[in-house]
């Protein structure tokens, strides 16, 4: 198989899995039993304009296949339908909501990753060292805390230094320079991105160990012993970058983990994120939010699932074979 | 997702694998961890059973103050309602694990019987199939199992069937890539060639091979059910009268445990939850590292090299 072959086929593959889950996303809602309540156009106190404006937006009352294609087409111009909360559109909501999840969770992720393979590397580095079965045995209990419970955690210890709720202090807001505002979210930002680094790092960091272990058994790690490399050269030059190949993976299958672990995070930070939004579409029964806000987080997975699989492409050609 | 999924056939490559009952042995003689995994498992299993003649308290009734501290009588302190934290543990806990197991065995079922359905016969079942447990792989798993719990309403079987319905598709890939490669040995050949009928060949020789590494995937299913089980409960997407290690953690939150100091609502739950999980990871990995051929050597000097007399000293003095 040629580079190009494989490129496409994995654009393929991710159209064809954002197909599937729109199509699911579409069943869930209206066609399994118990979805009659789901009904697109029942917003509580909504005007008589703008229910019929949504039922003959999404055909409401037209047979179930013909809502489906229509419901394809809205959705290709971003319709989501509109919040029974709020009355305003899902997809704006959705946008907003978005923009207050990525900073947290990637600053969140990267840490995690970061710390994982530094652990990672040095426990394989002295195995079997009292150094490796401690971070071994540290990454293992934090790979099994459960994330509302690391969280909990981080509160009782945390809560009453670091703010525990919440984005910005509304003092702070709007009054302030750019700069001020910033710290403040930033300051506010640790609690939730701190649980999920360490939510996420036991992982990677058992990853990386093992990893690292096969690496070091490779021909050309015995190679560049005998060439009389020191250790430090053969782990910087040699083995690490070779094993640091399957945590692109374990970062790309992890990814719906850390959308779990993100709803989780934002619930007990009331972080005003899409895992926040969701769950308070759940609580108000908001179900065009909800089904609105799935779609997203599943459609973006299998994005940054596809922008994974063409980094390990870059790093690893052979894969094509 | 090819690329994405580990691929187990890689794994066991070359390894003679053995059957389930001496591979199970062999690893539980040889790894220290997988003896403490099984033990905390046991443990749990042992608590739950015992846990409606041991618990000390009634869980339905109050028998302390509201968020009482640990004391002699109440050893783990109350909760919000005044109910004994310790009999809501181990009577929860139970609970959970029932949750857990049914989850895993519907998950194994149905990952089990596709895997081998689409190893073993491949073609167009084969590609759907395979469809299906990808978007599943890819799925976030908390948020799907959120949209179908408030969909289908909170009740203790709608989540066991979520989860269950939700955590197929792994074993299914694994199960499917093993059966792969076991279909073409030449045993299974010779075994085909002398007229042994499918459902033959798929029970007698190619599932006990592919046992080992099936029971160490349901260990870890257990682990991950038991995890989404609390997520979900914490959420509130369980039936919230139900009791389990889930629902006490969110009852904690949800009443403000925490600007109340009451650590003991939260810690010793989430701690019983952890162990849980703890114990199965340690058990499940024992055993897929020891499928793991690869794992066995490093090339890597963990001394500093230093030049020794080839004789030893005793030889040199006598």
């Amino acid at each position: 198989m040629r580079g190009s072959d494989y490129v496409i086929k994995r654009i393929g593959f991710a159209l064809s899995t954002i197909f599937i889950a729109i199509t699911v996303n579409f069943f869930l809602f209206r066609v399994l039993p118990g979805s009659a309540i789901t009904d697109l156009s029942r917003v509580p106190n909504a005007t008589p304009q703008l229910r019929h404006a949504l039922t003959a937006e999404f055909g409401l009352d037209r047979p179930k296949l013909l809502q489906y294609f229509i419901y394809l087409k809205e959705l290709a111009h971003g319709n989501m339908g509109v919040s029974y909360i709020s009355q305003q559109p899902v997809s704006s909501e959705l946008l907003r909501a978005v923009q207050n999840t990525i900073p947290m969770v990637t600053v969140g992720t990267v840490a995690a990753i970061v710390l994982g393979v530094a652990t990672g590397i040095v426990s394989a580095w002295r195995r079997n060292s009292m150094l490796d079965h401690a971070s071994t045995n540290i990454a293992v209990l934090f790979y099994a805390f459960p994330t509302q419970f690391l969280g909990l955690m981080l509160l009782l210890l945390f809560g009453g230094v670091l703010p525990a709720s919440g984005m910005r202090n509304p003092f702070v807001f709007g009054a302030q320079s750019l700069w001020t505002q910033a710290q403040d979210v930033a300051v506010h930002m640790i609690l939730p991105s701190l649980t999920l680094c360490l939510t996420l790092y036991g992982e990677y960091a058992l990853i990386m160990r093992s990893s690292m272990l096969e690496t070091l058994g490779e021909d050309y790690v015995l190679t560049a012993r005998a060439k009389g490399l020191s250790n430090r050269k053969i782990i910087v030059r040699h083995a690490a970058r070779n094993a640091l190949l399957p945590i692109v993976t374990i970062v790309a299958i992890s990814l719906g983990w850390i959308v779990g672990g993100a709803i989780l995070i934002e619930f007990i930070f009331t972080w005003p994120g899409i895992g926040w939004t969701m769950w308070q579409a759940v609580n108000q029964r908001d179900y065009p939010m909800l089904q609105g806000g799935f779609l997203l987080l599943a459609v973006s997975v299998v994005l940054l699932n596809l922008i994974a699989d063409f980094a390990y492409f870059r790093l690893d050609p052979r894969i094509t074979e | 997702m090819t690329s994405i999924v580990q691929d187990p056939g890689a794994v066991t490559d070359g390894a003679v694998l053995k059957s389930d009952a001496g591979m199970l042995r062999e690893v539980l003689t040889e790894r220290k961890t997988a003896v403490v995994g099984l033990c905390i498992i046991a443990f749990f299993v042992l608590l739950a059973v015992v846990a409606p003649i041991l618990a000390p308290y009634p869980t339905d009734a109050r028998t302390c103050p509201v968020f009482a501290a640990p004391s002699a009588s109440h050893w783990l302190g109350c909760d919000d309602g005044g109910i004994d934290l310790l009999s809501e543990i181990m009577v929860g806990g139970g609970i959970s694990l029932i949750i857990g197991f049914t989850a895993t065995l519907v998950s194994m079922v149905i990952g089990g019987g596709f895997g081998i359905l689409s190893g073993y016969f491949g073609g167009w079942m084969d590609i759907g199939l395979m469809r299906i447990a990808d978007y599943l792989l890819v799925i976030p798993d908390l948020a799907f199992a959120m949209v179908i719990a408030d969909v289908w309403g909170p009740s203790l079987p709608h989540v066991i069937i979520v989860i269950g319905v939700l955590e197929w598709a792994a074993t299914a890939r694994m199960i499917r890539a093993q059966v792969k490669s076991v279909k073409e040995r030449v045993y299974v050949k010779r075994a085909r060639s002398i007229g042994a009928s499918n459902s033959r060949i798929v029970f007698r020789h190619v599932l006990p091979q592919v046992g080992p590494l099936l029971i160490a995937n349901t260990v870890l299913t257990v682990a991950v059910s038991i995890y989404l089980e609390t997520a979900l409960a914490f959420l509130g997407l369980e039936d919230p009268s139900a009791i389990t290690w889930g629902t006490i953690l969110q009852h904690a939150f949800g009443r403000a445990a925490i600007s109340a100091g009451a650590w003991w609502a939260i810690i010793p739950d989430g701690l019983a939850v952890s162990a849980l999980i703890v114990g199965c990871f340690l058990l499940g990995q024992a055993i897929e590292d020891a499928l793991n051929p690869r794992l066995r050597v490093a090339h890597l000097s963990f001394r500093h090299w230093k030049l020794r007399p080839v004789v030893t000293r005793r030889l040199d003095a006598a």
